[in-house]
């Protein structure tokens, strides 16, 4: 919402300073987001007289002026074709901030003469688009004088972000009522006595709506014929455009003026163009409009709409139609002021999507007690502004009745301290409310306040205490901090959360980089990872490449290695922690850890670089369980990992029918269709899957320290290529439960010394004995426990 | 002159002896000569062990009188020879130690340097200082509904202010009464929150949230931090003071001051945006005590309408509620300056604006 101080002025008395004002406002809700001060702007510059303009020796365009200040004569060199001796003009001096471009203008030479400053055009000092010539003042002006006073430029134009709750700010005598309120002058309200119509309307007006139907409760009217429309005069015209608002007829300017001025949206048809008489009703399904904005709408049915005889002429408070529409040659206007319900509007322009003025106003909530004092302030400048000798004013033309007012509200004076901790007199409390329009009655310990029809987002207690606080000024608050709690009753995190905190720390201690990528995915990355259902496909994606809803944080990892190694970086080692989404239910979203690696580890002067692969996925699954209290030791692996893993480089780890992560390469597939070149190795985590820790003591078992030294024995088994690690050491340990503490497989070969279809796998095994040494013959009992089980279960021959 | 106390120098040959071999230890260069020489004196054949040996053809007096004075030669003799033995297997170890040099200026083998997003450090630190104030976090899903999303709140279907907030939305089944939406805000958790449990309640719920809007300062998806509290007594000096420590103690500023604005927000009455201390000079922002003002989130008292919806008594229950952007504050606190950056993981960022992982807030150090 824009307005300029001067606009302000004409409904509030007062002499406080631009800066006061905006501060107010702010203070009181109606938070400033801009000020442009033009007169501030453009205070540096002064009338000037060019005395002499002769041609620049070297240039053929530009002439050397000779510019008489009143105190001094200057040499400026000027380009415009109208730089001439005898005119007043805007001149710039060095030092002087330009306000189109923010420069300071410095003497200088222009083509080896000197200049001593600048002729301004228009465009220069931002009040204009004239780039053709100077700016030409009137003989009259004085010389070194204040332009922008001489010229009218000297207001300020203040913006303010207005909050939804209040449609009285959408008009300046808003504005200007609550800036009264808090002391900052005393309101002017508009004269609105009613103007004698002196003939019967020969159009009426009805509204036909079913039984209970609120659409359009209020609908006032009034005929004035013979008028000429015509250009505004200049205080009208400037007022609009000071605002941004261009001109473009006196009665359209009218409607334009006092939607501003007093927030009253009005409606002007050309009465002529009228059919019979105006009917307010609901519109039947599939009637299109052709609407002021060279739009052609299908209305849907229940929308409210004024018509004729010959059909829908204008959208009840959103936009009237071209048929009816004012023109040059309109001499009989018809002036509508209504009061349309603002939900019906807001679903109306929803559903057509059309914002206007009018809309913005209604769905918010006009006064709808100023609906006939709209149409007389209409009627006013009409007649001052398109009226003559001729012109005749009729009758006002009524339809329903203002809608009732809504209940007192029932204030107990202690409230305000009780929710704001500001202690404010009853008298204030008073004084506040009535001078923002409220009427006060005060009975007991309460208040019975009823509130302005201006004032439609009034609904209850907590509503008054805002505006006596608002009023009174948030910086009486008291700063009171919270009381701490005597006794932690509650952790400020679950287990749950503290579980995926050290996951994230534990992965960032192996080197991986965390990532926060969109919750968004495209559908075709998507696909390679399982796909999405069609109730994650969003109806407005932001974009086509961000369409569903993520279904693994795999695919934007892969993208954002992607990007990385675009940029020059193929080692990239990354993890995410956040949500994936299975379905819409609160339980088909979990957060879930993601890690990725891609490329080659470091090169190093002592350590030879290798490419990643599924065991760095594994260990880095193994380090996040770890870290998250899964017990890591008790995990199964299996084989059957996401089909977007390589099938025989992956695995998954789980306790049972649990999985809590899985591992591996990804599949080349996948990675085709990424567009990035492998390898890629990752892991992803289910929190979700991790069992409670049980619920026990927090002593810790019993440590035992045995005394007597344990042995190890190496063994090299030949196996299968087939024969899993897993097994064998599965095997080992089933050899022997009472001396076998630790299997440690350190070796794997396969190559030319053994047969084709064959591996070794060397395993130091670690016993422990208890009670007494073992002897020679103790450790070669139990190898060849070993042996025989490992044999059995795998068919290994010991090497030779 | 001679010690007549000492066998060894009363006895010509013996004393001969001795000083030849002391000064052949002293000038033994190394450890095998030395060995040479005390295999030539001590050894089994050595010099002094063969005149051990014809100690027995002596008389008994005799025998006594030199066995004692070759006792004393032979621990005269070792002793020389360790002390020349320690000696040299000193400087032969310096002189190998010496060699044994590397250059410890070459790199140690690679330990990659993970770090942790400033979003997640963000969300640590918050949690950590509201929790110092009796917080609890609590969650909600990010695909939500109408009515958490909005209706609960106060936000009818045909309130304007439902299309300050682009929302993002997901096709519902057939006949479902609201909407399916992914949550524009974290407010949701409070309807969530409140319908479960009774107050006091005193909860932050940080995560992500969404709307339809991409350009230089907004993302479609985002993250915010929602404050909880309802009891029977908090009000909005509570709310001011309860701000006030929280931006103080998060950007480590001790005067940072707090401007309360009136605004609106559907849920709130009163409303009030919340603006910080900063100054602005030169393109930079700096936060403190310099007389100018950061919007930095928005807040108020509970709606009774709120209350009402997650069956609590307003006339018995009040309090309040406050709402921050997470990239917002990280941004003004650690001088990130362009939000789009935070969701790129472009591996260069992340290592110049991340955090090492072991930089875990801790509540017992101040900011």
């Amino acid at each position: 919402m824009k307005f300029s101080l001067s606009w302000l002025k004409t409904h509030l008395d007062t002499n406080a300073s631009l800066d006061e004002i905006c501060e107010r406002l702010t203070a009181l809700g109606l938070e400033v987001e801009g000020v442009e001060d033009h007169g501030k702007k453009l205070a540096p510059f002064i009338i000037a007289e060019i005395t002499e303009a002769i041609q620049h020796p070297n240039a053929d365009r530009l002439r050397v002026c000779k510019v008489n200040t009143g105190t001094e004569t200057l040499q400026v060199v000027c380009g415009a074709p109208n730089a001439r001796a005898g005119i007043k003009v805007v001149l710039a001096r060095p030092g002087d901030t330009m306000p189109d471009s923010g420069e300071v203008l410095k003497k200088g030479k222009i083509r080896d003469v000197e200049s001593q400053g600048m002729l301004c055009a228009a465009d220069e000092l931002c009040i204009g688009s004239d780039h053709e010539g100077i700016i030409e003042i009137a003989s009259d002006a004085p010389l070194g004088g204040s332009f922008a006073a001489f010229a009218g430029h000297n207001d300020a134009v203040i913006e303010i972000n207005l909050t939804p709750n209040r449609p009285d700010c959408a008009g300046i005598l808003g504005i200007a009522r609550d800036l009264a309120a808090s002391g900052m002058g005393t309101l002017k309200l508009p004269n609105t006595t009613p103007v004698t119509g002196v003939e019967n309307s020969p159009i009426k007006i009805a509204l036909d709506f079913p039984a209970g139907d609120k659409s359009c409760p209020l609908f006032v009217g009034r005929l004035i014929r013979n008028i000429k429309n015509q250009p505004s005069p200049e205080w009208l015209q400037r007022r609009l455009l000071s605002i941004g608002q261009k001109p473009i007829s006196a009665l359209v300017d009218i409607t334009n003026f006092l939607t501003i001025d007093c927030n009253r949206p009005l409606h002007v048809f050309d009465a002529k163009k009228i059919k019979g008489n105006l009917r307010v009703r609901p519109a039947k399904g599939g009637e299109t409009l052709a609407a002021l904005n060279d739009k052609t709408y299908t209305l849907e049915q229940g929308m409210t709409v004024i018509s004729d005889d010959t059909g829908v002429l204008s959208l009840g408070g959103i936009m009237g139609g071209t048929s009816s529409a004012c023109g040059e040659n309109t001499t009989d206007v018809f002036i509508e002021a209504a009061f349309f319900d603002p939900v019906r509007t807001a679903l109306t322009g929803r559903a057509l999507q059309i914002n206007s003025d009018a809309r913005y106003r209604f769905e918010r909530g006009i006064d709808p007690a100023f609906t006939a004092p709209g149409i007389e302030l209409a009627t006013k400048m009409i007649w001052e502004i398109c009226g003559g000798k001729d012109s005749i004013v009729g009758k006002i033309e009524t339809a329903g009745t203002i809608p009732a007012p809504a209940a007192p509200i029932t204030l107990n004076i202690k409230k305000c301290l009780k929710h704001t901790g500001i202690n404010v007199s009853v008298a204030e409390q008073e004084k506040i409310l009535t001078t923002l329009g409220f009427s006060v009655q005060k009975s007991g310990d309460a208040l019975q306040v009823t509130q302005p029809t201006w004032r439609p987002d009034i609904a209850g207690a907590e509503d008054l205490v805002e505006e006596i606080v608002r009023v009174k000024g948030y910086d009486h608050l008291p700063v009171t901090s919270l009381n701490r709690p005597s006794a932690i009753t509650q952790s400020a995190i679950t287990l749950a959360d503290l579980r995926i905190s050290n996951a994230r720390r534990a992965l960032a201690s192996a080197g991986l980089m965390e990532a926060v990528t969109w919750s968004f995915m495209p559908s075709t990355i998507a696909d390679q990872f399982g796909g999405v259902s069609a109730d994650m496909r969003l109806l407005n994606p932001i974009s086509s490449d961000l369409d569903v809803m993520r279904p693994t944080i795999l695919g934007n990892l892969i993208q954002a290695a992607k990007r990385n190694a675009d940029r020059g970086f193929a080692d990239a080692s990354l993890f995410e922690i956040g949500p994936i989404f299975k379905n819409q239910t609160p339980q088909g979203q979990s957060i879930i850890a993601t890690a990725l690696r891609t490329g080659h580890t470091p090169r190093h002067w002592n350590t030879s670089t290798r490419a990643v692969d599924a065991y760095d996925a594994k260990a880095d699954a193994i380090t996040a369980l770890a870290a998250a209290g899964a017990p890591t030791a008790s995990l199964q692996i299996t084989t059957d990992a996401p089909a977007h893993y390589h099938p025989g480089r992956s695995g998954v780890l789980r306790l049972g029918a649990a999985i809590l992560a899985v591992f591996g390469e990804i599949h080349p597939s996948a990675l085709n269709a990424c567009d990035i070149a492998g390898p890629v190795v990752a892991c992803e985590i289910y929190f979700d899957a991790i069992p409670a820790p049980r619920a026990s003591s927090t002593a810790k078992t019993l440590l035992k320290l045995e005394t007597l030294q344990p042995v190890s024995r190496d063994f090299a088994f030949v196996v299968d290529r087939g024969v899993t690690a897993a097994k064998l050491v599965q095997a080992i340990k089933a050899a022997d439960k009472n001396f076998i503490r630790d299997i440690n497989l350190f070796d794997v070969y396969e190559g030319d010394k053994i047969a084709a279809d064959k591996k070794s796998l060397a395993v130091s095994v670690t016993l422990q004995p208890s009670d007494k040494s073992l002897t020679d013959a103790d450790i070669e009992a139990i190898a060849t426990k070993i042996t025989a089980s490992v044999t059995k279960a795998t068919g290994a021959v010991l090497r030779g | 002159m001679r010690d007549a106390a000492n066998p060894v120098e009363n006895n010509d040959e013996l004393s001969a002896l001795k000083s030849e071999l002391g000064t052949a230890v002293a000038s033994a260069a190394t450890i095998a000569a030395l060995d040479d020489i005390r295999v030539s004196a001590l050894g089994k054949k050595g010099r002094i062990t063969d005149m051990m040996k014809t100690l027995g053809t002596l008389s008994p007096d005799e025998r006594k009188a030199r066995g004692a004075a070759l006792n004393i030669l032979k621990d005269d003799i070792a002793s020389v020879i360790d002390a020349r033995q320690k000696i040299l297997s000193t400087a032969a170890l310096s002189e190998k130690l010496a060699r044994e040099n590397i250059d410890i200026t070459l790199s140690p083998r690679p330990q990659a340097e993970g770090r942790i997003h400033p979003i997640s450090q963000t969300i640590d630190e918050i949690i950590t200082i509201f929790a110092s104030m009796g917080f609890v976090t609590a969650k909600g899903p990010d695909i939500e509904n109408e009515y958490y999303n909005f209706e609960a709140l106060n936000l009818p279907s045909s309130h304007p202010a439902r299309d300050m907030q682009a929302t993002f939305f997901l096709p519902e089944e057939a006949g479902t009464k609201y909407k399916t939406v992914l949550r524009t805000q974290t407010s949701p958790v409070q309807i969530r929150t409140m319908m479960e449990q009774k107050p006091p309640i005193r909860i932050i719920a940080p995560g992500r949230t969404y709307r339809c809007d991409y350009d230089q300062t907004h993302t479609p998806m985002f993250h915010q931090v929602e404050g909880l509290v309802i009891d029977e007594h908090s009000h909005m000096g509570h709310l001011k003071g309860c701000l006030l420590d929280f931006l103080r103690e998060f950007f480590g500023i001790d005067d940072l001051p707090i401007r309360f604005r009136p605004s609106y927000f559907p849920f709130t009455e009163p409303s009030a945006e919340i603006d910080i201390g900063c100054k602005r000079s030169g393109g930079e922002l700096k936060l403190g005590n310099y007389g100018d003002w950061l919007e930095i989130g928005g807040s108020g008292m509970v709606h009774p309408n709120v209350l009402r919806n997650c069956g609590i008594d307003p006339d018995k229950y009040q309090g309040f509620a406050f709402g921050m952007g997470i990239e917002r504050i990280a941004m003004l606190k650690y001088g990130i300056p362009d939000l789009r950056t935070f969701f790129d993981a472009d591996l260069r960022w992340l290592k110049h604006y991340g955090f090492m992982p072991l930089d875990i807030p801790n509540p017992a150090m101040k900011e």
